[in-house]
């Protein structure tokens, strides 16, 4: 666990490069840091292992305040990711793993073993690579080799600069998606500077907004995209994400809230005008406490409605539902299988509160592009 | 004897003096080697010492930029009141003039290890010193290399002047040639420096190429 309590960073020169900032990462949390260049988000990160050393406030790294430890010490025991990958050119690929294990001292066999288990890790073959110089790498392999030698003495904390910015898109996506199943497999503490919103909302577990040296806000992605708590964030964050994000749009936001439902035992005929009336092709049912019943379409009441008295006789049960706790991706993904290409959101006690259909799908897909545009 | 052709006289005075070519050249050789031996020592160290205190820098490398402008003669001629006539003069004053080269390699060669090698390095929790002996000498090697290399090579032509404060060296066949005014002694004292020069250039070339580290040969 990492404390920032009211920590700064003056320059010499008089320039604040962080302000004032507090705030804590949880163990096994992954930790974006997000900003403009120059908002400090990079400084914020290095001064955890003192590569910049803070000016005001403390600084708790596992409990203990990070000016107390031996800053060699300190450095060895979390893993330091950097976007050049810094890899040392006289080194081979394996030496390169091996140096921090080497520099804490480590036995030769269990730093042999523990060099092929990283290469494993990062998807590189041992054969291979091993006895490579960093130079005969491509730049992804070079950065796998980076976060192996990083993790080599199997730190609890890994900083990471801009680990991915210099990588082609492929690479970079491939090499985010190990980095989180990594973290699932470690319970290791990530803290991840970019300054890549895409990149921010696809490894975070929580995101920290900074500028000028402030942290402005922090919080889940989810949060951060439907409650943004400062005008810059929401700019920053983007409108047009939630497509590209759908997964972090609750679906609550996409469903239409006024529904046209009918009761149980409405006749045939009122019901018939009522689809008539809101050109609706299909009906739903709720109880007297809203809770969704079923459905009838338009087309079974025109084909049956002589032969029956209330519609309850023609309901039929609705799939799929959704909960509030679903998200426009689940919607998405659902519509295919929804066979009146409509999607009832009930809440917790079933009642029903809102409805998702291909229309309302698209209004909140092209209102994204629509306001892009107008903005 | 000066109708002899230059030829000619090159070939009678090589038969009349070898062994004292030999001798001079292995006086020369010594003035080269010791000038060199503590030109390294101390010139590595300051070169070090600059990338450490960049405060140092102008008065260091500015003061031996100095020393090099200094014509060689007029060099030695400072070097007589100290050390007075013969060998040491002549050493003290050789090594003056090789600390720049091997000085501003060595500062160039630390300076351009890559920062991002060195940030790795320190946020991999390398002391100062193991980064200095693990990644910025090796590193900086082959440049340092080259910078003892060109010294050597100047070194090798300053020495023959060395002759003029009576320190010996193939600059005594030169010296003499040009007082007796004849060319074939002058040859031979400037061809056995010409090709001691050409050796030790070759002889360089073969260490800088041995002393770059694997991962940065071209392959």
């Amino acid at each position: 666990m990492i404390i920032f309590d009211h920590v700064g960073k003056k320059y010499e020169g008089g320039f604040q490069a962080v302000q004032d900032v507090s705030f804590q990462i949880e163990r096994g949390e992954l930790l974006v840091l997000i900003g403009p260049s120059g908002s400090g988000k990079s400084t914020t990160m290095k001064m955890i292992n003192r590569i910049i050393p803070h000016t005001t406030g403390t600084i708790r790294v596992n409990g203990k305040d990070n000016t107390t430890y031996n800053p060699s010490e300190l450095r060895r025991n979390i893993g330091y990711v950097i976007q050049q990958v810094g890899l040392f050119p006289h080194y081979t690929i394996a030496q390169n793993i091996a140096l921090v294990p080497q520099l804490k001292g480590w036995n030769e066999k269990a730093i042999e073993e523990r060099v092929e288990e990283l290469l494993l890790l990062v998807g590189l073959d041992s054969e291979l690579h091993a006895s490579r110089y960093p130079k005969e790498l491509s730049g992804g392999q070079q950065q796998r080799v980076g976060i192996a030698r990083a993790l080599a003495a199997k730190p609890d904390i890994l900083l990471m600069d801009e680990p991915f910015s210099a990588l082609d898109p492929i690479t970079r996506e491939e090499l985010q998606k190990e980095l989180l199943t990594l973290h699932e497999q470690l319970d290791i503490t990530i803290v991840f500077v970019t300054h890549d919103m895409d990149e921010a909302l696809t490894m975070g577990d929580r995101i920290a907004i900074m500028k000028d040296g402030r942290l402005l806000q922090l919080d889940t992605p989810e949060k951060l995209l439907y409650e943004p708590a400062h005008g810059f964030v929401e700019q920053f964050m983007g409108k047009h994400r939630i497509i590209q994000n759908p997964e972090l749009m609750p679906v609550t936001e996409i469903m239409a809230e006024t529904v046209t439902t009918a009761h149980p035992n409405l006749s045939p005929e009122r019901a018939l005008s009522l689809i008539r009336q809101k050109k609706i092709t299909d009906l739903l049912i709720v109880d007297r406490q809203s809770k969704l019943l079923g459905a009838v379409s338009a087309y079974d009441l025109i084909k049956k409605m002589d032969h029956i008295q209330t519609i309850e006789e023609i309901m039929t049960p609705i799939q799929p539902i959704l909960t509030t706790k679903a998200t426009s991706k689940d919607a998405i993904i659902l519509m295919d299988e929804a066979p009146s290409g409509l999607i009832p959101i009930i809440d917790d006690t079933h009642q029903l509160i809102g409805l998702v259909t291909r229309g309302s799908l698209l209004t909140a897909m092209s209102s994204q592009w629509t306001e892009e545009v107008v903005s | 004897m000066n109708d002899l052709s230059i030829w000619q006289q090159l070939v009678q005075q090589t038969q009349l003096r070898w062994d004292e070519v030999v001798t001079a050249t292995s006086v020369h050789i010594q003035l080269v080697f010791f000038s060199m031996i503590i030109a390294t020592i101390i010139a590595v160290s300051l070169g070090i010492l600059v990338t450490r205190v960049p405060q140092l820098k102008t008065i260091i490398l500015g003061g031996t930029g100095i020393l090099q402008t200094i014509p060689s003669l007029a060099l030695l001629g400072f070097m007589i009141p100290i050390f007075g006539i013969g060998v040491k003069t002549a050493i003290a004053a050789l090594f003056l003039y090789s600390l720049l080269p091997i000085m501003r390699n060595t500062y160039t060669g630390i300076k351009e290890v890559d920062p991002a090698t060195i940030e790795a390095a320190r946020g991999m929790g390398m002391t100062s010193a193991q980064i200095l002996f693990r990644v910025e000498l090796p590193l900086a090697l082959p440049t340092i290399m080259a910078g003892i290399r060109t010294a050597a090579v100047i070194n090798v032509g300053n020495a023959t002047l060395a002759a003029f404060i009576g320190a010996g060296g193939l600059g005594d066949f030169i010296f003499l040639g040009i007082t007796r005014g004849i060319d074939g002694l002058i040859l031979l004292g400037a061809i056995p420096a010409a090709l001691l020069a050409i050796l030790i250039e070759s002889l360089f070339t073969l260490i800088e190429r041995w002393s770059t580290p694997k991962g940065l040969r071209n392959v």
